[in-house]
C-alpha cells in the first residue's frame, strides 16, 4: 500500500494540507498539527506510512539544517560573539546537570552504568527544531526566554559531537559497527589519535568560514549576474547540502555547521535573497520532519508497557523542567520568562534518535530499550507544543508576570479612557506623548520584562496577549473612549480590531499599520485612523533631502503636507477598489501595480510648480 | 561697531527677485547676522530662548520682510506674539531691548503713488506701519523710518542694484552709529508727500 513515492508524497502532503489548517483553526501550533497529522498517518492509525517513515525523519533532518542556517543568516557574528558565555554557561550547566541526574534516574532503575550513560547523554539534549519552531511561530525569538532557549540548544548541538565521539568507548562488543547510518561518516575519523580529530574539526569549522567568505559570496555573485532566477535556488541549496556533507565527513554536526554558515553570509548582500529561497524548502522539510516524527511513534510497544511508557516521559520531562527550571534561576530569569524556557525545552530531541540507534548498533543498548525510548522521546516531542499550551494559558497567568497589578487605593485612579496596545518602540512614543500632556493610558504589553519597567514608572499596565477579548475587558475596554494599537504584526492587529469594532462599537479605534496594504485592509475592516509608519517619516527625510540640495524648508514643509494629503486621500481611494485579497501569491505583483497606479497619479497630479502661493510673478505678468 | 541682526521673513523667498537682490550684498558682511525665520521655523515653531539670546547680542534689529495685505507674513507676526514677551520685553522689567534702534525694511508690490490719501491705498506705508512702530516703542526701541523698496513689480534690473546698495550703505551707517538723515537718496518713508508726486497721480 505504501509502494511508490509519488503516494507517500501525496500522504504527507495531504495529511499536512488537513491536519495544520484544523490546528490552527483551534489556535494550536502549526507544529502540533504536523505531529498529529504524522500520527494519523502512521502505521498505527491509518498505516499509510510504514517502516520507511524512519529513512523520512532522515531526510527531513535536512529541515533542521536549514532552519539553523536562516537562523545563522539573521545572527550577525559580532552578536553571536557576544552570545558565548551563554551558550557555554547556560547550554553546559544544563547538559551536566541533566545528564548527571538522568544517569542517577536510570542507574537507580536498574540499567547497567553503560547504559544509562548512553541514555541521559541523549535525554539531556531538546529539540532545535521544535523548539525554534515554536518560539518563531509565536514570535518568541528575541524574549528572554528565546534567546536562552536558542543558547542552550547551540551548546547542545556542539556537544552532540562528543557524545557521538564517546559513545563507542562505551561499547560493550569494543568495535564499532559496520554502519549504513547516515552519520557513518563519523567512522572516518575513528582511527585517528584525539589530537588530529580536534585538528580536522577546527580546520573544517575554519574552511566554512573561508568558503562562506571567499567562495560562496563570488559565487552567488557570479550566479547572480547571469539573472536565472532558479539558479540562485539551485545554488542556496547547493551551499546547505555542502556545508552538511563536510560537517559530516568531520564528524560534527551538519546543523551546527549550517549554522556556522549562514552566520558568516549573515553580512552578505545576500542574506535576504538566500533567506526567501530556502524558506518554503525548510518549512516543507521542518513539516515532514514533524510529521515524520509522529508517525515514528511506535503504538505497538506503548501499549505492551504503557505505564513504563508513561512513567518515563512524565519522570524525564519533569527531571529536564527541573534542571532548566535551576539554570534559569541560576542565570537571573525572570519567573515567567524561565517557565516559558523551561517547558519549552523539557522534551527529548531529534538527536537522540541517532544517538539511540548509534548506541543500539554499537551494542550498548537492546532492542527492547532502544524501542522504548525511541517511543518516548517521540511522544516527549509530541507534548512539547501542549505543555506550551498549558503554560501559556494555566500557569504564566497565575504564577508569572501578573496580568494587571492593584494600585494602591490612595493613588488617585484618573479613570482611563485610552487604552495603549504594545509598548514597543513604536507604542513607547505614543505612549510617552500622551503621558506629557496628563494622559495615562492603560497599557497593555506582552514582553514581561518591559510590564515589569513599566509598572515601576507608574503606567497602568495589563501583561498578555492583547488579541484574547478578557484581557481587553479587564483592562476596561467597556468603559474606554479611545483605542490605540502599535502592535508590529498587521495579522495580530487586524484580528484584535475586527474583535473590538464587533463587540465594543462604541470605541474609537487609532491603529498603527505598517504600509498601505494593511492600511488598506485596516480601512476596508472600517477603521477611520490609520496611521502608516512608513508614511510621514519618509515624507520627512525626502524634504529634508531636497533642503539640503537648496530648496527651501518652509516651501517644503507646506508641499511635505499636501504630499502627505494627497496620499491618504489615494490611500482612500485605492482602499475602496476591489482587490482580490485571495490571490496571495501573486502579491508581488499585485504590489507593484499599485505603486505603478500611485505613480501614475502622482505624475497626474503634476509637479508642484504650481503653487501660486505669494507668488508675484503672476502679478508681474498681469501688469505687463 | 554695532552689531546688526537682520529678521528676515519671506515664505516664498526662492520666487521673490526683489528680495534676492536686496539680501545679495548685506548677507555676508562682517557684524551682520542674516537670520532667515522661514527657514529657520518652517513648523513655526519658534525657539523662543535662542531668539532673546539672539536678540539680546544685538544693538540694531531690522525687520526685513514683504509687505502683505497692509502687515507683515505670518511667521514674522507669530516671531512678535512669542518672542517679545511680557516681563522681557515689555511691562515691569521688560527692559531687555531698551535703547536698541530698530529699522522695518519692507517690500511692496504697489508703487509710492498709491500708498497716499489720493491713491488707492487710502493711507501711507507709515499709517499702516503704526502697529509695528508702536510695538518697537512699547519695547522701548528707537524706531526708525522704515526704508520701502515699492513697485517691485516693475523694477529694473538697475533699480534693483541701486536699491541694494542703498540697502548696504543703510547697513554700514547702523553699524557706525551715523544718522541715517544724511542718506538722502534713499527711500525712507516719511509722511511728508513729494509734492512733485502728488500732482501727477
Amino acid at each position: 500500500m505504501t509502494g511508490t513515492i509519488l503516494f507517500q508524497a501525496i500522504v504527507f502532503l495531504a495529511g499536512a494540507v488537513v491536519c495544520v489548517p484544523i490546528a490552527k483553526r483551534f489556535g494550536l501550533s502549526a507544529v502540533l498539527g504536523y505531529l498529529l497529522a504524522g500520527i494519523l498517518i502512521g502505521p498505527f492509525l491509518l498505516g499509510f506510512v510504514g517502516e520507511e517513515g524512519e529513512d523520512i525523519l532522515h531526510f527531513a533532518e535536512f529541515g533542521v539544517v536549514m532552519m539553523l542556517f536562516l537562523i545563522g543568516l539573521e545572527i550577525e557574528p559580532r552578536n553571536f560573539w557576544n552570545m558565548r558565555k551563554t551558550i557555554v554557561g547556560m547550554g553546559g550547566l544544563q547538559v551536566a546537570a541533566t545528564m548527571g541526574l538522568s544517569f542517577l534516574m536510570f542507574a537507580l532503575m536498574g540499567f547497567g552504568w553503560k547504559v544509562a550513560l548512553a541514555i541521559s547523554m541523549a535525554v539531556a539534549l531538546s529539540s532545535t527544531a521544535i523548539v525554534l519552531q515554536t518560539l518563531k511561530e509565536k514570535g518568541l525569538m528575541n524574549t528572554t526566554a528565546g534567546a536562552a532557549s536558542f543558547s542552550v540548544l547551540l551548546f547542545q548541538d556542539i556537544i552532540v559531537i562528543f557524545m557521538l565521539g564517546a559513545l563507542p568507548l562505551l561499547s560493550v562488543a569494543g568495535h564499532s559497527a559496520e554502519s549504513d547510518d547516515h552519520h557513518g561518516g563519523i567512522n572516518l575519523l575513528e582511527g585517528l589519535p584525539l589530537g588530529l580529530q580536534t585538528l580536522v574539526i577546527i580546520s573544517s569549522v575554519a574552511l566554512v568560514v573561508l568558503a562562506g567568505r571567499y567562495l560562496f559570496v563570488p559565487m552567488l555573485r557570479l550566479v547572480a549576474r547571469t539573472g536565472v532566477r532558479e539558479l540562485l535556488i539551485a545554488s542556496a541549496l547547493l551551499i546547505v547540502l555542502a556545508i552538511s556533507l563536510l560537517m559530516e565527513l568531520a564528524g560534527l554536526s551538519p546543523a551546527l555547521g549550517a549554522f556556522l554558515g549562514g552566520v558568516v553570509l549573515a553580512t552578505s548582500e545576500f542574506k535576504h535573497e538566500l533567506e526567501s529561497t530556502l524558506e518554503p524548502f525548510k518549512d516543507l522539510l521542518l513539516g515532514l520532519f514533524f510529521m515524520a516524527v509522529g508517525a515514528s511513534i511506535n503504538f505497538v510497544v506503548v501499549g505492551e508497557n504503557p505505564l513504563m511508557i508513561s512513567g518515563l516521559v512524565v519522570g524525564i520531562i519533569l527531571l529536564k523542567a527541573l534542571v532548566l527550571f535551576i539554570v534559569g534561576a541560576v542565570f537571573n530569569m525572570k519567573l515567567d520568562q524561565r517557565l516559558l524556557m523551561t517547558v519549552s525545552l523539557a522534551q527529548i530531541g531529534e538527536f537522540a534518535f541517532v544517538l539511540f540507534s548509534f548506541a543500539f548498533q554499537l551494542e550498548i543498548l537492546g532492542r527492547a530499550v532502544t524501542d522504548m525510548m525511541l517511543v518516548v522521546t517521540a511522544i516527549s516531542m509530541t507534548l512539547t507544543p501542549i505543555l506550551a499550551i498549558l503554560n501559556e494559558r494555566l500557569v504564566l497567568p497565575r504564577f508569572g508576570t501578573k496580568e494587571s497589578v492593584e494600585r494602591p487605593m490612595d493613588e488617585v485612579e484618573k479613570s482611563s479612557k485610552v487604552i495603549l496596545v504594545g509598548f514597543g518602540h513604536f507604542g513607547n512614543t505614543v505612549g510617552r506623548f500622551l503621558r506629557a500632556f496628563g494622559v495615562e493610558p492603560t497599557v497593555l504589553d506582552f514582553d514581561s520584562n518591559r510590564v515589569d519597567f513599566l509598572r515601576k514608572m507608574g503606567f497602568k499596565v495589563f501583561y498578555g496577549d492583547a488579541s484574547r477579548m478578557d484581557l481587553l475587558e479587564s483592562a476596561g475596554i467597556a468603559e474606554a473612549d479611545i483605542l490605540i494599537t502599535t502592535i508590529g504584526n498587521p495579522g495580530v492587529t487586524a484580528n484584535l480590531v475586527k474583535r473590538v469594532r464587533e463587540k465594543y462599537p462604541h470605541v474609537k479605534l487609532m491603529v498603527r499599520a505598517q504600509n498601505r496594504y494593511d492600511a488598506y485592509e485596516l480601512l476596508n475592516i472600517g477603521v477611520e485612523n490609520v496611521y502608516r509608519e512608513s508614511l510621514d517619516t519618509s515624507v520627512k527625510l525626502a524634504s529634508d533631502v531636497l533642503s539640503e540640495m537648496g530648496f527651501r524648508k518652509y516651501t517644503l514643509h507646506r508641499q511635505a503636507q499636501q504630499f502627505i494629503r494627497s496620499d491618504e486621500e489615494s490611500l482612500r481611494r485605492l482602499a475602496s477598489q476591489p482587490r482580490n485579497e485571495e490571490a496571495y501569491i501573486f502579491k508581488a505583483r499585485q504590489e507593484i501595480a499599485a505603486q505603478e497606479k500611485l505613480l501614475e497619479e502622482d505624475r497626474r497630479r503634476g509637479l508642484l510648480e504650481d503653487d501660486h502661493s505669494w507668488d508675484s510673478e503672476q502679478m508681474r505678468m498681469a501688469k505687463r | 561697531m554695532k552689531k546688526v541682526l537682520i529678521l528676515f521673513a519671506h515664505p516664498r523667498f526662492e520666487q521673490s527677485r526683489t528680495n534676492k537682490a536686496l539680501i545679495q550684498n548685506i548677507q555676508d558682511m562682517e557684524g551682520v547676522t542674516f537670520h532667515d525665520l522661514y527657514e529657520r521655523y518652517p513648523d513655526f515653531h519658534i525657539d523662543i530662548p535662542y531668539e532673546k539670546n539672539l536678540l539680546a547680542q544685538h544693538e540694531v534689529i531690522v525687520w526685513h520682510h514683504p509687505f502683505y495685505w497692509y502687515s507683515c507674513p505670518p511667521l514674522m507676526k507669530q516671531w512678535i506674539d512669542l518672542v517679545l514677551e511680557y516681563g522681557w520685553a515689555y511691562g515691569p522689567q521688560g527692559n531687555a531691548l531698551a535703547g536698541k534702534q530698530c529699522l522695518q525694511i519692507i517690500t511692496t508690490g504697489g508703487s509710492a503713488k498709491v500708498y497716499c490719501s489720493e491713491g488707492r491705498n487710502l493711507y501711507s506705508i507709515n499709517e499702516f506701519l503704526r502697529p509695528f512702530e508702536q510695538t518697537a516703542r512699547l519695547c522701548q526701541m528707537e524706531y526708525l523710518s522704515p526704508f520701502a523698496v515699492m513697485g517691485t513689480h516693475r523694477l529694473s534690473q538697475e533699480d534693483l542694484e541701486k536699491f541694494a546698495w542703498q540697502y548696504r550703505q543703510v547697513i554700514d551707517y547702523l553699524q557706525e552709529g551715523k544718522s541715517l538723515q544724511s542718506l538722502k537718496d534713499c527711500v525712507f518713508q516719511t509722511d511728508i508727500p513729494e509734492l512733485s508726486n502728488l500732482s501727477k497721480s
